[in-house]
């Protein structure tokens, strides 16, 4: 975005805010994004900040930032690169530089561009006046000195002054493209509702920015995003993908009729779902903060046997500690949802980081022959849909199901179609009451003959007393069993069930046949599908399969990567579905892994797709 | 229908399993006991559960012909805090051991006593493991021979009491294998209180540790060896009743004296102060070995608690459903 006329409109526009992580900086995003939602427009956003809560103040490590692309046309993806860069503080500067395109515009907050801040930052000379920034247009303003004088007159202390920065920054935001002041306004006075002090001085702050941009032209024009046309008709609010989560566990339990147990230990990514259910416990949800991982998953299980809707949440590193738990409840066929918000490993890793790199570990990662149900939600609003879907398959086949998602999605914002509750379908649950055996007793190993589900006798119910447990089971009865026949025989039954689930054919974006197929899986589904737009808008020929379901895979997969001449893989790990893909089918795919922490970005997608395309 | 109405007997407390314990095990004698108070605690037999982890304890649940879940190992306090938060109603007992219980299960011991879970927990205690083929456990005098430790056992041992109320347990106490009557006693009062209890019981290995509590409980000197607690009693034992326990500072003393008059010095034990001090102090015996409850005290339990909080959210969404869900707390907009 250069110098261009005034009022000129875009179709989309991406911008990124970045300062301290004390800064605020989630915030200002989050308020940009709900805005911008509100007045119609197609958004998507991209929250990246540090593991640590206040790295030191200035510091690269402690830089947070949030981008949000917005648009009137179709928006999947957070932006490749920003067109405008909000930089609070030099350290800010320095570690999003890199990402801008020339010609990109930088607001900075000039105060902050003192010599112990560009030190602390790396800088030798202020960037500000050495040329480092010759190549974009840049905007210096004393955001600190312009907010405190704006609040002059408010009775609050310094700190509290210049913690308003941010909101004078996002006043100027709002003027450069047009959009209300009113909902960061009645969110202010919302969230200080006890404080009216703090809330006057925001409003200020807001009103200063935004009228300081309107009345100094530092900016030559600004701009209009007008809302899009392609979204559905209906209400909407924006939805994270942990919290769409969390929605639609709760309203799984209740189609099931069942209460919704979460057992769950703190982990980021993840910890958000946890947030989120303890706010449903109106909707029967019962979530149980646990010592640990493994007391998150067996409390989960414990909960199953009792006949709830049981469901622990984690990130890799948590369902690599819950890992003989899930095994158990593989063998005494209960009902559990995992969920898995993917983070950037091995070990400790990028805890705040992006990755896909846990696919194996969820299909592999237990000992002996112990397959679960894969799903993987595309979209933060997706995270809703798939939730209920992974119950809907753990109640009616009766086995544990994993749903994938990653820190991208969890964190991720975009507009969100209010469901009505009413057409969501009822989930049927296989309790028994009364003994399916000869005389009464209860078999309870004997399979459905359709979902090879067993019956699901719950402690409470009069004449079904049994015991279960982690020994091997003989088929009907549910007796311990070491013969080597029915184990063989029970290793091959837990399989089947998995591969009876019926899930929906994966979705094709493009011709059925021809040169390029893209196979993609969860949260990379927005960047690979503008890129492969973006080539057939350019005469390409390339389809986009991408996958919601994983294990089993949909049933025309198979079909699929055979009418091709090329199938690429990309995904955010070192080849994981490829794999699977290829030793699954034989078909010779290619990989494109990567695993920076981050999203792919579109552009490295297409000149991937296209070198493909012509080799 | 349900079994409430039928007064049931001990045999209907017995399923089907053929129990495989070793010959002579102190379990066996532990099973007799549970099944024979089963029908005095006037719980449909459809509301128990047994919930264990792995080890010989940890087939006890097969045994019962009630609900039971064997589960992994040192987790099934986990299993069972799950359990009782989705039905409070269900009476659940956990069965484990030093092993299972202090080892590789110390953590989630320790948290569900924490919580005051409403459940009953019976921690086998033979100082070895039995399962695996005889290695030193968490409760293993220093210097245990074993086939891991050939040369004698380096870790101090852990005595559960402590742990038990060093963990907040609001019932404890301590009964062991070869008395039936006392141990269904303890049951029952172990069954009758709400919230955690914790029940340690002496139990020998005739395998692998066999007279492992012989020095205190052999039938020749028991009466002299053993100090059977009461609330209310003074702390009284030996064959003539002619040895007691004192306080002296801060620590319980023995003492003795001639004739049939107790000393009126001989501290009376009360298993109801709020404080567990005085119970700690029991625990550092064993010469005498106190058994019987060493501390009785009153806390909601955790999953009574969480059912309140479900009901107090109730009440105040004043009927709000998913519609409403969808809506809480976020700003919504229409697009035409």
């Amino acid at each position: 975005m250069t110098t261009a006329a005034p009022g000129i409109s875009r179709d989309r526009v991406t911008i990124r805010f970045a300062g301290d992580s004390g800064d605020g900086m989630q915030l200002t995003g989050t308020q940009f994004t709900t805005t911008s939602a509100m007045i119609g427009n197609d958004v998507s956003t991209f929250p990246d900040f540090p593991a640590e809560i206040r790295a030191p103040a200035g510091t690269l490590p402690g830089v947070s930032g949030f981008q949000i692309q917005f648009g009137s046309v179709n928006i999947r993806t957070p932006g490749d690169a920003p067109d405008v860069l909000v930089a609070m503080n030099p350290a800010a500067l320095k570690v999003n530089l890199h990402d801008l395109p020339d010609g990109a515009t930088i607001l900075v907050n000039e105060d902050s561009f003192s010599e112990s801040n560009l030190k602390k930052a790396g800088y030798a000379s202020n960037p500000l006046e050495d040329g480092t920034l010759k190549a974009f247009r840049v905007v210096k303003q004393p955001i600190t000195t312009l907010t405190r004088e704006a609040l002059k007159e408010i009775g609050i202390d310094s700190g509290s002054k210049d913690r308003c920065k941010n909101l004078f920054a996002l006043g100027v935001m709002y003027w450069l493209y047009d959009r209300p002041l009113e909902p960061t306004l009645e969110w202010l006075s919302t969230k200080f509702k006890k404080k009216p002090l703090l809330v006057e001085a925001n409003h200020i702050a807001l009103k200063a920015g935004f009228h300081f941009a309107d009345t100094t032209e530092v900016f030559t024009s600004h701009y209009q995003v007008p809302a899009a046309t392609h979204l559905p008709a209906g209400e909407y609010r924006q939805v994270m993908g942990n919290e769409a989560l969390a929605l639609g566990l709760t309203t799984a339990a209740q189609k099931a009729g069942l209460p919704l147990f979460y057992g769950s230990y703190p982990i980021t990514p993840a910890s958000d779902v946890l947030h989120h259910l303890s706010q449903h416990k109106h909707l029967d949800v019962r979530t149980f903060q646990a010592e640990d991982e493994m007391a998150a998953v067996c409390a989960s299980i414990g909960a199953a046997f009792g006949g709830a809707m049981a469901v622990t949440g984690t990130s890799g590193p948590g369902v690599a500690l819950k890992a003989e738990a899930i095994g158990l409840a593989v063998m005494i066929e209960l009902p559990l949802i995992i969920v898995n918000v993917q983070r950037a490993g091995p070990s400790t890793g990028m805890p705040t980081k992006t990755e896909q790199a846990d696919l194996l570990q969820v299909m592999f990662g237990r000992n002996g022959e112990s397959p679960c149900g894969v799903v993987a939600p595309a979209t933060p609003g997706e995270c809703f849909t798939l939730a209920i879907e992974a119950c809907r398959l753990a109640l009616t086949h009766m086995v544990p199901v994993f749903i994938l998602t990653d820190g991208y999605l969890a964190n991720g914002a975009e507009p969100w179609l209010l469901p009505n509750p009413d057409d969501i379908p009822e989930i049927k649950v296989n309790f028994i009451t009364e003994g399916n055996g000869p005389d009464g007793v209860l078999n309870g190993y004997q399979h459905d003959p359709e979902t090879l589900a067993r019956p699901w006798a719950i402690p409470g119910t009069p004449g079904l007393e049994h015991r279960i447990g982690g020994l091997e089971k003989w088929d009907v009865t549910g007796h311990i069993s070491y013969d080597p026949e029915n184990h063989h025989h029970m290793c091959k039954l837990r399989a089947e069930k998995i591969e009876r689930m019926v899930v929906p054919d994966a979705e094709l974006i493009g011709p059925e046949e021809g040169e390029l197929l893209v196979v993609s899986w969860g949260g990379t589904y927005g960047a690979v599908l503008t890129a492969a737009e973006e080539l057939r808008l350019a005469g390409k020929e390339i389809t986009v399969c991408h996958l919601r379901y994983i294990n089993p895979f949909p049933k025309n997969l198979e079909a699929t990567l055979r009418k091709f001449k090329k199938v690429i893989v990309p995904e955010l790990n070192l080849g994981q579905l490829c794999m699977m893909i290829r030793a699954k089918f034989m078909v010779d795919a290619i990989s494109y892994p990567k695993v920076h922490g981050r999203p792919f970005q579109v552009a490295e997608l297409v000149a991937k797709f296209s070198e493909v395309l012509s080799d | 229908m349900t079994s409430a109405v039928v007064q049931l007997k001990k045999k209907d407390f017995v399923s089907d399993q053929d129990v495989r314990w070793c010959p002579g095990c102190g379990d066996y004698a532990i099973l007799n006991a549970m099944q024979r108070i089963m029908p005095e605690l006037g719980v449909p037999k459809e509301k128990i559960v047994f919930v264990s982890g792995i080890g010989c304890s940890s087939r006890f649940p097969y045994y019962m012909n009630t609900y039971g879940f064997h589960t992994i190992h040192g987790r099934a306090p986990a299993f069972a805090t799950g359990l009782k938060c989705t039905n409070p109603d269900l009476t659940v007992w956990l069965v484990t051991g030093d092993g299972d219980g202090l080892s590789i299960g110390g953590n989630h011991l320790l948290h569900v006593i924490r919580r005051n879970v409403d459940i009953n927990i019976l921690l086998f205690n033979n100082k070895i493991y039995g399962l695996t083929k005889g290695q030193y456990s968490p409760t293993s005098e220093v210097g245990t021979v074993t086939k891991s430790t050939p040369l004698g056992s380096l870790d101090r041992p852990l005595n559960p009491l402590r742990f038990a109320l060093a963990s907040e347990a609001t019932f404890v106490a301590r009964t062991y294998d070869t008395d039936l009557k006392h141990m269904q006693q303890v049951f029952k009062a172990a069954a009758a209180h709400k919230g955690v209890s914790f029940v340690e019981i002496l139990q020998n290995c005739p395998i692998f540790n066999d007279g492992c509590w012989t020095e205190n409980l052999a039938k020749k000197v028991r009466k002299d060896k053993v100090l059977f607690l009461e609330h209310g009693k003074p702390m009284v034992y030996g064959a003539d009743k002619n040895r007691g326990l004192k306080l002296d500072g801060l620590a319980l003393e023995k003492t003795s004296w001639e004739g049939d008059e107790t000393p009126a010095d001989v501290f009376v034990h009360d298993s109801t102060v709020e404080s567990s001090v005085l119970a700690t102090l029991l625990t550092e015996f064993t010469d005498p070995i106190p058994v019987g409850i060493f501390r009785e005290v009153q806390a909601q339990p955790y999953d009574e608690a969480l059912i309140n909080q479900l009901d107090v959210a109730k009440d105040k969404s004043k009927g709000q459903g998913l519609a409403e869900l969808y809506r809480q707390g976020a700003n919504t907009w229409t697009v035409e």
